[in-house]
C-alpha cells in the first residue's frame, strides 16, 4: 500500500506539485510542539483575504500544482475554507485538510465534503485525556474523539496524525487500538521534528531509545494482527536515525508553502531563516516567484551544498537532509543537516540524544503562546 | 490487500480515496490519493482509464489489443491482467458491485 504522507512518485520537472497554503497561525491549541512560527500573532492582521487565496490557487496549478493542503494554525477558523475548498476542486487540486478537530462541527463537515473536500488529516495527542491536555495545553480530548468518529461517519478518508513525544509512547498500543475500531485507513504515529515550539521543549518531548524500540516492536506486532485493516506508519526520529531526512525532497523542488499573510517559503519552516526576505504573493506572480526568486534558488539543486555532501554518494536520496535544521541547530543553512552522521555537526543532534536518555521528572513544557520576539533558545554552537 | 487473481467478466472502478485523472503538465495520468501522487505510464494510464465501473476486464483487453494492434494478444492479455493484479494489490481498484 502506498504511504500516506510519503514523497510523490513524481518530481515536478521544475514546477511546484504541492500546494500547502497555511490560511491562519490562529489556533484555540496550544501544542507544546506546535511547528508554527513562535511570532504566530504577528501574522494575524495581515492573513490574505478569500480572492487573494483564489488567487494563490489558479497560480499555482496553472504551474502544474496537483496536492493542496489547507493547514494552519487552525484552518476551520477561517469561514471562507469551504469556499476555499470548492475552488480548489473545481481546479483539480486533491484536496486535504490538515485540522486539530476544534472547530469543525457536523455542518460544517456536511458543507466541506459538498464543497468536494477528498481527505482529512485529524491531529490526535493521546488517548489519554491527561495526557492529551499536557500536550495539547486545553483540555479538548473528547471533542477529538467525537470528531474522530464524526469524521469517520461521514465517510471521509482519514489519516489519524499522531505526534510521538516522550509523553505519549507508552500508549502507542491503545492509539492503534483506537484508530482500528474508528475505522480510520492511516494511522500516523510520527516522531515530533524539532523545529519553533518542539525544539524548545526538545529535552522534555524527546524520547528515549528503549522506549522508541518498544513502540516500534509494538507497531510491527500490530501490523502482522490488523493487516490491511489499518496502515499504519510509523516515522522515527532523524534524530535517532544517524541520516537526514529528504526533506522537501529538496529546496525549491516541489513543494510551495503560502504563510498566511503571503509569504512564499520553500517549506513551512523557512521562517527561521530570520535574515531572508521571503518573496510575496501579493507583489509578485508566483511564477516569478518560483523560477526567479533569489531565495527558492538559494539550495536548489546540489551546487550549494559543502562536503561532505558535495561528494556523498546519497546527495540525490536526501539532498543534504533539511536547510531549517541545520540552521537552527549549526547557525548556517548551508551547512549539512547535523542528524547526518557524516556531518561535523552531528555531534549536536549525539548531545541531545544521549541528554534524553537520562530524562528529569520535574521539567516545565513550554506551551505556545502568542509573543512578539518569539523565543530566543541557543541552538547553535 | 489480498492477492486475487483478475476474473475476466469482472468490471473494476477506481477505489476511493484514489482519484484518477488526466494532468495536462505532466502529459500523463496520475493518481492522486491522500497527500500522494502516483504518476502512470502511458499503458497503465489507458488501462486504469478504463476501469471506469462500465468496461469488462475482457473488453478493456480487447480494446487496447485493438488500439494497439497487438500480434501477440496473449501478451497483452497477460500484461493488462498483472497490471490490474498490481493495481489491486495497491488499492488503486476494487471490482464494481
Amino acid at each position: 500500500m502506498a504511504k500516506a504522507g510519503s514523497e510523490p512518485r513524481l518530481d515536478g520537472s521544475g514546477n511546484p506539485v504541492w500546494l500547502l497554503l497555511e490560511l491562519t497561525y490562529q489556533c484555540p491549541l496550544q501544542c507544546v510542539f506546535c511547528s508554527n512560527p513562535r511570532n504566530f500573532a504577528d501574522y494575524r492582521k495581515d492573513e490574505l483575504s478569500t480572492a487573494e487565496w483564489i488567487d494563490v490557487m489558479s497560480q499555482a496549478r496553472a504551474l502544474g500544482a496537483l496536492q493542496i493542503g489547507f493547514s494552519g494554525g487552525e484552518p476551520t477558523l477561517r469561514k471562507d475554507l469551504e469556499t476555499l475548498v470548492a475552488e480548489a476542486d473545481r481546479m483539480g487540486y486533491y484536496t486535504n485538510l490538515i485540522t486539530s478537530g476544534i472547530g469543525l462541527t457536523e455542518a460544517r463537515l456536511r458543507a466541506l465534503k459538498e464543497a468536494g473536500l477528498r481527505h482529512i488529516q485529524l491531529g490526535f495527542q493521546s488517548t489519554d485525556p491527561g495526557v492529551a491536555k499536557q500536550l495539547a495545553g486545553v483540555d479538548v480530548w473528547q471533542r477529538k474523539r467525537d470528531m474522530a468518529r464524526l469524521i469517520k461517519a461521514m465517510d471521509f478518508p482519514m489519516v489519524l496524525n499522531v505526534p510521538i513525544t516522550r509523553q505519549n509512547i507508552a500508549q502507542v498500543p491503545e492509539i492503534i487500538t483506537f484508530a482500528a475500531e474508528l475505522g480510520i485507513e492511516y494511522l500516523e504515529l510520527a516522531n515530533v521534528q524539532y523545529y519553533n515550539w518542539a525544539l524548545l521543549n526538545r529535552e522534555q518531548l524527546m524520547p528515549t531509545r528503549a522506549e522508541l524500540q518498544r513502540a516500534e516492536a509494538q507497531v510491527r506486532e500490530a501490523r502482522q494482527r490488523l493487516g490491511d485493516q489499518l496502515t499504519i506508519f510509523f516515522v522515527i526520529p532523524d534524530y535517532y536515525e544517524g541520516r537526514p531526512k529528504a526533506c522537501m525532497n529538496g529546496w525549491g523542488a516541489i513543494h510551495l508553502t503560502i504563510a498566511p499573510n503571503g509569504d512564499a517559503l520553500p517549506c513551512s519552516q523557512a521562517a527561521n531563516f530570520s535574515h531572508l526576505t521571503f518573496p510575496n504573493v501579493r507583489q509578485q506572480p508566483l511564477e516569478k516567484i518560483w523560477h526567479g526568486s533569489s531565495v527558492f534558488d538559494l539550495y536548489r539543486g546540489d551546487a550549494w551544498m559543502p562536503e561532505p555532501c558535495r561528494s556523498c554518494d546519497e546527495k540525490e536520496k536526501d539532498f543534504g537532509g533539511c536547510r531549517c535544521q541545520a540552521l537552527l541547530l549549526t547557525g548556517s543553512g548551508g551547512n549539512t543537516d547535523p542528524a547526518c552522521s557524516k556531518s561535523p555537526h552531528h555531534h549536536l543532534i549525539r548531545q541531545a540524544v544521549e541528554l534524553a536518555q537520562h530524562p528529569t521528572a520535574d521539567g516545565q513544557l513550554i506551551p505556545r503562546h502568542a509573543t512578539s520576539q518569539g523565543v530566543n533558545i541557543e541552538t547553535a554552537s | 490487500m489480498k492477492d486475487i487473481s483478475i476474473r475476466t467478466q469482472d468490471i473494476y472502478e477506481i477505489r476511493p480515496p484514489f482519484m484518477f485523472r488526466w494532468e495536462e503538465s505532466q502529459q500523463a495520468h496520475v493518481l492522486l490519493y491522500p497527500e500522494g501522487i502516483v504518476k502512470l505510464n502511458e499503458t497503465g494510464g489507458q488501462i486504469l482509464d478504463l476501469c471506469d465501473g462500465q468496461t469488462s476486464v475482457e473488453t478493456l483487453i480487447e480494446k487496447l489489443a485493438v488500439k494497439y494492434c497487438a500480434s501477440d494478444r496473449t501478451a497483452v492479455r497477460n500484461g493488462i491482467l498483472n497490471f490490474l493484479e498490481v493495481s489491486h494489490g495497491k488499492g488503486w481498484i476494487r471490482t464494481k458491485a
